[in-house]
């Protein structure tokens, strides 16, 4: 593997590439900007943090299957494993470092009351084996927050287990199908519509159940054209898939008329609510006909997001599809909080279970402490003051960079890359001069319905002067392509982050997946 | 022998009954480099209008459509290998498929090198 013999040899690869900006170091670091090789080329044969007791003599059973090998761990001193984790972390690009303006994500503040809440003894240490009768505080936290979710939505069930915004789409669109097939019509309606600027994962889910996905394209105002919808549904049709806002981030405007429509040609609306955080307190999906949306607890309720997850899709569920919300029910009776786990105790035909135990217990903890320490009215404040940052984003850049559409816009700002005809500088060339300025590029080349896209989604965490920051340098970075004279720089950049441009093409074409030890070291633990 | 385009920019060449089809050198440029280009298999009849390809580069995935209806006769498969020959020579060593056309009228509705050439600088 070149790429891994490259790595072994020496730390300046990335840094010295193309251009240099700064002398070369003896080292490959720049002051306090470490070169971090991995784990397993750090190891030295023999070296251990531990010490660990002789086994104790026993006969094994493995009938031969002893492994006699290498058991290919590295072998490293507690100190050595304690500077490359935090090396590592330091390296990390987060939310508690700067404006994070991922569009169609939602990278948000995740407040640290969520944190102590789920520390508490009684919370935290919980196991999901526990009697029953032990943990009914953490059952009424569920049902709490169950209520809570019902409540913003205008829902009457909510399904809780899902573990991920896609893994709720799935289990939404199963309810569909368990709905379709009561009906005896699953066989008949076999085609899920889905718009053209749909999330990737919203076709995905509705292939994978056997679905065939036709898509709907958009109108000129960036919304669903509402003649190809309805010239689209028939008795063909399972149901729509929709993003409300959409991945425009732009509000569907039609979308009373949209589920009317659907609705009279008997199929179901799924609701993508990866965007509620726009709407969240303002808006209740219940109230424009939706019959099921997931919720990203990681997003909209502020639980940790990426690496830092995991993340949470409780599923609402309309009065037709609430009988198959997947098992666990929870459900109180005459002696209190209860796990129903099977069809005698439930009033309803559950699709079965998605998920091992209740659901992500430490992310509804979390999201219920978000909640009760917003309030009702401090969750509508959460959704005027994001759509509010996201329109002073666009409104400060839109004689410099090219607005997609005509605002105002919802939750994200979104941007062609009309301002970049002729300046040599391209969409990517442009997030990539980002870095340079300390940002965290945008969403971009997404959603793929406008040319060059630039997706901004600054949320509502970040304060008045840390976004006209972020927006002076926006505007410089667009002052400077349009000057017609910066392409080379643009091309050059990142100048100043620890890898300079990656080689994306040849990352796709040959990815390498995993380290392989290199024969000097193979030879050296022999 | 004279190549058609699509309003969607995929090409076809005809020679006898089969066509040969790729995505123009416009489709590439706004592409970026591909990365991975899945063909269709030798037999597939296929629709005019139906997703028979995807063309998947650095920015996104696309779905390539039969600009005629007919058999497939064959896939080209060293794109697998070789996905940058979509980039490098579109019209050429980048085709994607092979079909023999179950209609020649199919041809009629698409456009021929002027017509396309103005659908592209109407683009842009």
């Amino acid at each position: 593997m070149a790429a891994s013999q490259d790595r072994s040899l020496g730390r300046s690869g990335g840094i010295v590439a193309g251009e240099s900006t700064a002398p070369a170091t003896f080292t490959g670091n720049r002051a306090l900007q470490l070169e971090e090789p991995l784990i397993f080329e750090m190891g030295q044969p023999g070296r251990c943090g531990v010490d660990l007791p002789e086994p104790p003599k026993v006969k094994d059973r493995l009938n031969g299957l002893r492994r006699t090998g290498d058991v290919g761990l590295p072998g490293l001193s507690e100190p050595q494993v304690v500077q490359h984790y935090t090396r590592l972390s330091q390296k990390n690009y987060a939310i508690d470092m700067g404006v994070y303006p991922l569009g169609s994500c939602t990278m948000k503040h995740n407040p640290r009351i969520n944190e102590k809440v789920a520390r508490l003894p009684g919370i935290g240490d919980l196991h999901p084996l526990q009697p029953v009768s032990t943990v009914q505080g953490a059952l009424e936290l569920i049902d709490a927050l169950a209520h809570w979710l019902k409540t913003l939505t205008g829902m009457p069930a909510v399904a809780m287990s899902p573990a991920a915004g896609a893994h709720g789409e799935m289990c939404g669109m199963m309810a569909i199908a368990a709905a379709l097939d009561a009906k005896g019509e699953r066989a008949q309606r076999r085609i899920v519509l889905a718009p053209e600027s749909a999330h990737g994962t919203n076709p995905a889910t509705a292939a994978a159940l056997g679905f065939t996905v036709k898509p709907i394209p958009a109108n000129d105002h960036g919304r669903v054209d509402l003649a190809a919808l309805k010239a689209a549904l028939g008795p063909d049709v399972a149901a729509i898939m929709l993003t409300n806002p959409n991945t425009c981030g732009l509000f569907e405007s039609e979308i009373v008329e949209i589920s009317a429509a659907v609705h009279a040609a008997g199929a179901y609306f799924y609701c993508d609510g990866a965007n509620f955080n726009a709407i969240v307190g303002r808006v209740r999906p219940g109230d424009l006909g939706v019959d099921c949306m997931h919720i990203n607890l990681h997003k909209t309720f502020s639980t940790p997001h990426g690496g830092g997850g995991p993340g949470a899709g409780p599923v609402v569920l309309s009065q037709a599809l609430a009988p198959y919300a997947p098992y666990p029910w929870i459900v109180k009776d005459a002696n209190g909080w209860t796990v129903a786990e099977d069809g005698a105790r439930v009033d309803g035909q559950p699709l079965g279970r998605l998920k091992a135990f209740h659901g992500q217990m430490g992310m509804f903890t979390r999201a219920l402490a978000y909640i009760m320490s917003h309030g009702a009215d401090g969750l509508k404040q959460v959704a005027e003051d994001a759509v509010l940052s996201a329109n002073y984003v666009m409104a400060a850049l839109k004689d410099v960079m090219t607005p997609a559409f005509e605002g105002p816009c919802m939750h994200e700002a979104l941007f062609d890359d009309g301002f970049l005809k002729d300046t040599g500088v391209s969409t990517l060339d442009f997030a990539k001069a980002m870095i340079d300025e300390g940002y965290h590029p945008m969403t971009m080349y997404f959603p793929l319905v406008v040319h060059g896209a630039m997706l901004i989604e600054p949320t509502e965490s970040q304060a008045k002067e840390d976004l006209d920051r972020f927006i002076g340098a926006l505007r410089s970075l667009a002052e400077k392509a349009k000057s017609g004279t910066a392409a080379e720089d643009f091309k050059a950049a990142p100048r100043y982050a620890p890898r300079r441009r990656l080689d994306e093409t040849l990352a796709a074409r040959k990815p390498v997946l995993r380290w392989r030890p290199s024969n000097s070291l193979k030879q050296a633990a022999e | 022998m004279t190549v058609k385009y699509s309003n969607e920019h995929e090409w076809i060449r005809v020679e006898g009954e089969v066509g040969t089809v790729g995505i123009s050198p416009y489709a590439q440029e706004q592409l970026g480099d591909v990365v991975f280009v899945e063909v269709p298999q030798a037999g597939r009849t296929v629709a005019k209008g139906e997703s028979v390809a995807v063309v998947e580069s650095v920015k996104a995935a696309s779905d390539i459509y039969s600009p005629v209806s007919g058999d497939v006769t064959d896939g080209n498969a060293a794109l697998a290998d070789a996905p940058g020959d979509i980039n490098a020579d579109p019209m050429g060593k980048g085709w994607i498929f092979k079909i023999k056309l179950a209609n020649k009228a199919d041809l009629d509705g698409l456009m021929d090198q002027a017509a396309y050439d103005a659908f592209v600088k109407s683009l842009s």
